[in-house]
């Protein structure tokens, strides 16, 4: 059993803001659907699929149990089917783990997410929080995100300016993705003049509402030709938990996404991020994470943010090209969308904006307040 | 059936439960976890500093706590760590039990610690379930696991009089293996001599299925570390190994719009045994196995269940309860902890009962330990719309 499992297809939707017309199986089922097409995949219990990894949210969906809804349409009747709770990101690994393992040769990898079905994301996140302490206070990924954004404007240098420039440069690129959320072009000066929602976070800082589904075949080394010509590998995973109470920590620390980009860049045999990985997609659910989490996984020295943006960086390093979250992603979902977009760049698939010659490329997920759980995930050519 | 060899062994070091009980008004969620973390730490003789991994499951519509492992972090012990959370619903205990497995078999981390929790005081169970099902179609006719259907099945097929004794006769006996375990929820006391008078004065919930036959709410935790094969030899002296484990799930709305009585659907249950004793060469289960841990939420599911799990025919699996086969110091023990219907802290449960077949084997079950040998035991887990989770543990490492 070798160290690399293959990603043999992806399929997903196109990215959009309220998918009324449409119940979440019939998103999963055009996922479905391609897969089974690219990939000639079938649900033998001998050579095919026996178990299916997937990502749906209980309290988003409002549905105990979420992935019970999904079961029939993602082919897991009479087989095995396992929901990956987290950031979808973590999925990834774990259906990684199930190949390595030996107990699975081919996982089938799908998700969904209808944000736009909820009354509110904020009530959904205020739930996250204890409920002795943290929730009677009113607190929410938002304002969280909004405490996070103040303290590391202030570290890194990162401005109003900056945040501006990254916003619009979300967009434009998403322009060039055809299954991105059809958004407006905007310039610097719209993005500064949108409402606050929660100082210094501004309308326009913040990832849109979205709903969205994907799917992926992956398979064990052996076995990837039979599913596809040109397979992406995954060569390196991990993830890291911070800790809990708002007190107790430092937030523009980057503790846990060092953590995790230091243990899946070891497992991968990466040396220098910036030299070895030619496309980085970041979870960005609001401006100012984009260079903070580029500084998390390396590739901005520490409290550069600013310079690092005024630089360049952000198009030097190939860091979100598919526009990024702050184009619309669902909030869970974040994760498996920079992977298929790393996959497409990887296969040489990313229409006009494939960059030439890349080898590996980094996707990351993130989930909880203010970032306190990180996940990334490495692949390769 | 295809299935490649484990890339790694993996054997569990560490078990550790909580007292479970309807109320654990002393302890919140992430101190209740810390419970079983540190009483699964101190099993292994291990510190958190071992551990790589932690995988966490519940499901959150019970508690109303979104994406918990973020909270509980302070009980899990699971900062700087890679952490995962899975959830399959009254399965998650067993497939967070399966995926420690398949971490640690990976490569990927040489220790994985699972835990399971549920504080089902601070919610609505039965109204959680019933979020379950869909929302056009099924939910108004939803009754969370209260059940009748099967109730209804057993006596269809044996007759009132045989299956209605034949599912209290399996609750005492549940009853008397929970009055040895000082960890259990419910321990009544009953007596075989109660049956008639249980069946005529417990209080019916949903047909037949009447109160006495059904299991409790509970709070409470479990955790389980496992561990590659060198560590775990190093750490542990009597490490219990993961042979295999297999996932069956079923979809709702095949069986209702699909129902037939010449061709019923499967039930997960006997689609898992076949498949999991087919590719391990286990001809008979009944005799192979020592010791089965069964997620047997109601006295008629577990009666039933107990043809399929042992492939069994014919009204063989009642026999085997009538004849007391299935107690401590029976041809088959089936849980000797006093299984669900004692204590049922949902997500929890299904890795309590790898943890008490685990316990079984090593020989530290107390005085609810059976008194022969346990080289072979099995584990299962269920919830959804009837899924199935099948665990097998062995004694030694020569399959």
């Amino acid at each position: 059993m070798g160290k690399r499992v293959a990603i043999c297809a992806v399929a997903q939707i196109k990215n959009e803001g309220d998918l009324w017309h449409a119940r979440f199986q019939n998103m999963l089922l055009e996922c479905f659907e391609s897969v089974m097409q690219q990939t000639g995949v079938t649900f033998d219990m001998e050579k095919g699929i026996r178990n299916v990894v997937t990502c749906s949210d209980d309290v988003f969906d409002a549905r105990t149990i979420s992935n019970n809804g999904m079961t029939d349409v993602v082919g897991a009747h009479l087989r095995g089917e396992e929901k990956m709770a987290q950031e979808s990101l973590n999925g990834l690994g774990y259906a990684m783990a199930s190949i390595l393992s030996g107990h699975d040769d081919a996982i089938l990898f799908m998700g969904h997410m209808k944000e736009s079905q909820g009354e509110s994301r904020r009530m959904v996140s205020n739930l996250s929080f204890d409920p002795f302490y943290c929730r009677p206070l009113g607190l929410d990924n938002m304002n969280m995100n909004a405490l996070q954004a103040r303290a590391y404007g202030q570290r890194s240098g990162v401005q109003e300016e900056h945040l501006a420039r990254i916003v619009v440069r979300s967009r434009k690129n998403a322009k060039k993705n055809p299954y991105a959320r059809e958004n407006e072009e905007i310039d610097e000066a719209k993005v500064m003049s949108s409402p606050l929602l929660a100082d210094p976070l501004r309308e326009l800082h913040y990832y849109p509402i979205t709903d969205w589904a994907f799917g992926m075949l992956l398979c064990c080394e052996e076995r990837a030709k039979e599913f596809s010509k040109n397979p992406v590998w995954i060569t390196g995973f991990a993830n890291c938990m911070d800790s809990y109470f708002p007190g107790d920590r430092e937030y523009v620390s980057n503790f846990s996404l060092k953590k995790a980009s230091e243990r899946a860049y070891k497992m991968a045999g990466i040396k220098d991020p910036k030299k070895d990985i030619q496309i980085f997609e970041l979870c960005d659910h609001a401006a100012y994470q984009l260079p903070m989490w580029a500084e998390g996984i390396g590739i901005v020295d520490e409290g550069k943010g600013g310079a690092w943006v005024d630089k360049g960086g952000m198009d030097k390093f190939h860091v979100n090209l598919s526009g990024g979250m702050l184009n619309g992603n669902p909030f869970l979902l974040g994760g498996a969308a920079r992977a298929i977009e790393c996959f497409y760049q990887l296969r040489g698939e990313a229409g006009d904006r494939q960059v030439d010659g890349v080898k590996k490329a980094l996707a990351h997920g993130t989930y909880g307040a203010a970032g306190q759980h990180q996940a990334v995930v490495i692949m390769e050519a | 059936m295809a299935h490649r060899k484990k890339n790694k062994n993996v054997g569990i070091i560490g078990i550790g439960q909580t007292k479970y009980s309807s109320h654990r008004e002393d302890v919140n969620q992430p101190e209740m976890i810390h419970e079983a973390v540190k009483a699964a730490l101190e099993d292994a003789g291990i510190t958190m500093n071992d551990i790589d991994c932690v995988v966490h499951g519940n499901m959150e519509l019970f508690e109303m706590v979104h994406q918990p492992d973020l909270w509980h972090v302070i009980g899990t012990g699971a900062y700087g760590k890679n952490c995962i959370r899975i959830t399959t619903g009254g399965t998650v205990g067993a497939t967070i039990a399966c995926a420690a497995d398949n971490f640690v078999a990976s490569g990927m981390y040489d220790i994985v610690m699972a835990i399971g929790f549920q504080k089902l005081q601070e919610g609505h169970t039965t109204g959680g379930i019933t979020n379950m099902a869909d929302p056009l179609w099924f939910r108004n006719l939803q009754t969370g696991a209260l059940t009748g259907s099967k109730a209804y099945d057993v006596i269809r097929e044996f007759g009132e009089e045989r299956g209605k004794r034949a599912s209290l006769m399996y609750r005492i006996i549940m009853d008397k293996h929970a009055c040895l375990n000082s960890l259990a929820h419910r321990a009544f006391g009953l007596e075989f001599e109660q049956i008639d008078e249980l069946i005529r004065t417990s209080p019916k919930l949903v047909g037949d299925l009447k109160l006495i036959d059904m299991c409790s709410q509970s709070d409470g935790a479990c955790a389980v570390i496992f561990a590659e094969e060198k560590k775990a030899k190093k750490i542990s002296k009597k490490p219990v190994w993961i042979r295999d484990h297999i996932t069956i799930h079923r979809e709702e709305t095949f069986n209702i719009f699909g129902y037939d009585e010449k061709f019923p659907v499967q039930t997960t249950m006997r689609v898992a045994a076949e498949n999991l004793y087919k590719r391990n060469g286990i001809g008979k289960p009944l005799e192979y196995f020592d010791v089965f841990e069964m997620y047997d939420p109601a006295s008629w599911w577990a009666l039933d269940w107990l043809r399929d799990f042992f492939l069994l025919k014919g009204d063989e699996h009642l026999r085997l309860v009538e004849n007391k086969d299935i107690m401590i110091g029976g041809k088959m023990p089936i849980n000797p902890s006093g299984g669900v219907i004692a204590s049922n802290p949902i997500s929890a449960t299904a890795l309590i009962r790898v943890a008490e077949a685990a316990l079984q084997i090593r020989g530290d079950a107390g005085k609810h330990q059976i008194p022969s040998p346990v080289r072979h035991a099995l584990a299962s887990g269920f919830g959804g719309t009837m899924w199935t989770v099948l665990m097998m543990l062995e004694k030694e490492l020569n399959w």
